[in-house]
């Protein structure tokens, strides 16, 4: 690809024209915030945390999907895009459940977000739905970022058993007809919950030990092992606390997985641990 | 695969089977590849593919040989690769002359111009990737399969090209790694041959031990030296062939019969309880340390996440001890100073570290050195003029239908396979409860199910040549009439395999799961 020259933050910055605003800036170590974007998923562009402002351009643009051109002239953390950043904090943790949000809260001070500001405002509330024994769905959590919906999708699992109904506040994530998961197309991959930035989307085990204070963190390790099942050799990252598996991940960078499981490598764990 | 223009998927439900390997093969197709899916069944996979050639069981040779004799009719085969890297190709000509589009059809079911477009499209591909699991190797003629797909790549050149190859994809985590480590009868590690005299003298003095020259059985030769009386103990590593073996009744009988037998494994199976001593082991892929291979020939690591339970042990822990308590002066080597000393014993897996497997998360053999990024597909010497070694054979195959032959007393043609959640005799994925599980069931296309006068859920007497089990009709509309279908994943429940055909494939070892003779009846209601 051709190499191209553009500005960020009045620095000049050699780049290559099949990179998007975000890929460069994080190749020059600046640090833009994202939620809904993620390596291996195609740009959505719903959160709009990770705007930056391009001079000439009325609109600040995403930069998780935008491709870097010749001169652009960036500015990653100008006050407009600050203030625009603190909104959609504050917008989205007025409303919604965003306690299990990593790194949430560093976000809120660096932009002085202050969501309390809407108390009193509408929220997203709703009851976790619990129709299958693998996973939970707590929708109180849910920033409407679809990646769930293109991990399911064309991104890598292709089911497409989930997509967004309503509209505005009212938008959900949702099966067909709003059917119940097991009743629906799902085959339980877990590639939704593989990619859910809130939680959302949580493994039945994680939700239960949450509620009844035993998620400890401090006290899990990661082991990284090859799935059992079948011969394709998927990566698995094992969660494990007091010997037991908790849950499977799978590295987004690793050529195999890319970060997606199936049923079996997702769940299938349970046999070396049973009672 | 995400790179290549055609895909071949013959005799694989990899949708269900090898559900990240479709992924990749969904990427292809997004990119705008095309696919062929070749199955009995219109599974969820052949769902994604541009022409499903539904095929009647076992006439795969019958269907490739077609195939190939299309291609040369049509002129389309790449002379300028037989030519050069390739020997036995008028022999091959004249082997499928025979086989015309309107013959195949008559054999196969496949319609005649479906086979030609296949032929036309195959040959034509700017790349193409040829893969096949179990539907075809779990025949009697499971080599000769192989070979007559082989044959198709060598006529067109799809074969050791970036995005053009043979892909069989495995159907365990380290059915590649056990061949790998010399786990056949007649092969060391590395695939060195044990009765090479200059091979195993290699090996003899590493080990400072004297080996036997002569090649051993394989699993159903195993079985035939059991019923003749002449193998009386029996050590069983992680596998369940109680269950697992075509023609159950024969087997259990065969292993009940012998003097001695020792059962490791992680769980106390049917074969287990069937052992005189049951050695309790570590589940390999996360109660200890060691490698796995894939299909692709990538060697990855697997690791302890947890410990094992109770008294189960380590296999190279319980394997060292064995030795000791047999008067060896064995040490117990840690995981990768066992793979150390294979890496000096085999050449192809030799540059192949921890750290390095580590690093690049895993390495694809042959890597001879430490220097060596491994090879990411094989035979690409057949592009080199001239090929920097023996040509490549092509290998007249004749057709054969599957010995359990339809009559009208077993009038119906049951396969078997896998389900997405479900893995082999269930002993492991059994752990788990699935949302989308449905526990065993006879599969009816509902024609035949209209003909027999059978509702959906109603317990049905199937019975083979062999023996019978009772099971619950399920009416799938992806069977043609004549076809039924079940799994071996609920042996508690029905147990199949008292069905199916323990007739194997003389070159591989393989039972013939795929092809059974059944018929249906009515329970009295």
């Amino acid at each position: 690809m051709s190499g191209v020259v553009i500005t960020v933050d009045g620095r000049p910055v050699e780049t290559s024209a099949d990179l998007t605003i975000l890929e460069t800036c994080r190749e020059e170590g600046l640090d833009i915030p994202t939620l809904c974007f993620l390596e291996n998923l195609t740009p959505a562009n719903t959160c709009r945390i990770c705007v930056v402002e391009i001079g000439g351009s009325r609109a600040l643009v995403p930069a998780c999907s935008r491709r870097v051109e010749s001169g652009m002239q960036i500015k990653t953390e100008s006050e407009r895009v600050r203030h625009t950043r603190m909104m959609v904090l504050e917008l989205l943790g007025s409303s919604v459940d965003l306690s299990l949000t990593p790194l949430v809260d560093q976000l809120m001070d660096r932009y002085g977000a202050a969501p309390d500001r809407f108390d009193g405002g509408a929220t997203v509330e709703e009851a976790p739905t619990i129709d299958n024994q693998l996973f939970v769905r707590d929708y109180a959590k849910c920033i409407l970022c679809y990646k769930c919906v293109q991990a399911c999708g064309v991104d890598a699992q292709n089911t497409f058993a989930i997509s967004v109904v309503g509209r505005g506040f009212e938008a959900r994530i949702a099966t067909e007809y709003q059917l119940a998961l097991p009743d629906s197309a799902c085959v339980f991959c877990g590639n939704c919950f593989g990619v859910c930035p809130t939680g959302a989307l949580i493994p039945t085990t994680e939700y239960e030990m949450r509620a009844a204070g035993t998620w400890d963190e401090d006290a899990q390790t990661v082991t990284r092992t090859i799935c059992p099942y079948c011969g394709v050799g998927c990566n698995l990252d094992l969660v494990v606390q007091d010997n037991r598996i908790l849950k499977a991940l799978s590295p987004l960078d690793h050529d195999v997985t890319s970060g997606h499981l199936c049923i079996k490598g997702r769940f299938g764990w349970q046999h070396v641990q049973s009672e | 695969m995400e790179d290549t223009d055609l895909i071949v998927l013959w005799g694989s439900n990899a949708r269900e089977a090898h559900p990240i390997f479709f992924h990749h093969i969904l990427k292809a197709i997004h990119s705008g590849a095309r696919m062929y899916a070749i199955d009995p069944r219109r599974t969820t996979s052949t769902q994604w593919a541009d022409m499903w050639l539904g095929l009647d069981v076992g006439s795969d040779i019958a269907l490739a040989n077609a195939v190939g004799r299309e291609i040369i009719a049509a002129g389309l085969q790449n002379q300028t690769f037989i030519d050069r890297a390739t020997v036995g190709f008028e022999a091959y000509r004249q082997s499928v002359e025979q086989w015309t589009l309107d013959r195949a059809e008559a054999v196969t079911g496949v319609p005649a111009e479906a086979i030609r477009a296949l032929a036309h499209e195959y040959a034509k591909a700017g790349r193409a990737q040829l893969c096949w699991t179990l539907g075809i190797t779990e025949h009697h003629n499971a080599t000769d399969n192989v070979l007559a797909l082989i044959n198709l790549a060598l006529l067109t050149g799809h074969v050791g090209r970036y995005g053009s190859g043979l892909v069989p994809i495995r159907g365990q985590n380290n059915v590649q790694g056990g061949g790998d480590m010399g786990a056949l009868p007649n092969k060391l590690p590395g695939f060195q041959d044990v009765e090479n005299d200059k091979a195993r003298e290699r090996f003899e003095a590493a080990w400072a031990a004297t080996l036997n020259p002569v090649k051993g059985w394989h699993l159903s030769q195993m079985f035939e030296a059991m019923a003749r009386g002449e193998l009386r103990a029996l050590y069983v590593i992680g596998e369940n062939p109680a269950q697992s073996e075509a023609d159950t009744n024969h087997t259990v009988e065969l292993l009940r019969g012998l003097d001695f037998m020792v059962v490791q494994d992680i769980y106390l199976t049917k074969t287990a309880e069937l052992a005189n001593v049951v050695l309790p082991a570590a589940a390999g892929w996360v109660e200890s340390e060691g490698t796995v291979t894939s299909s692709e020939r990538r060697v990855q690591r697997v690791r302890k996440a947890l410990d094992p339970p109770g008294q189960a042990r380590d296999d190279i822990d319980i394997l060292s001890d064995l030795a000791r308590r047999m008067g060896h002066h064995w040490a117990t080597p840690t995981a990768e100073q066992a793979w150390d000393e294979l890496r000096s014993l085999s050449p192809i897996h030799a540059g192949m570290s921890y750290p390095r497997l580590e690093e690049l998360g895993g390495l694809q053999w042959p890597c001879r050195d430490e220097d060596d990024p491994g090879e990411l597909f094989l035979h690409g010497r057949l592009w080199h003029d001239p090929p920097g070694g023996p040509p490549a054979p092509f290998t007249p195959v004749e057709d054969s239908p599957p010995l359990d032959v339809l009559s009208e007393e077993y009038p119906i043609r049951l396969t078997t396979g896998r389900r997405l959640d479900s893995f082999n005799t269930g002993v492991q994925s059994g752990g788990y409860e699935s949302p989308i599980r449905r526990g065993e069931t006879i599969d009816l296309s509902p024609e035949d199910g209209a003909a027999l006068a059978v509702a959906e859920g109603e317990r049905v007497l199937v019975s083979s040549r062999r023996g019978a089990v009772r099971a619950p009709v399920r009416f799938d509309p992806s069977l043609r009439p004549g076809l039924a279908f079940m799994t071996l994943h609920f042996p508690d429940e029905v147990e199949t395999n008292r069905l199916t055909n323990d007739a194997w494939d003389p070159k591989s070892g393989t039972a013939e799961f795929k092809a059974t003779a059944i018929r249906i009846d009515r329970l009295d209601t």
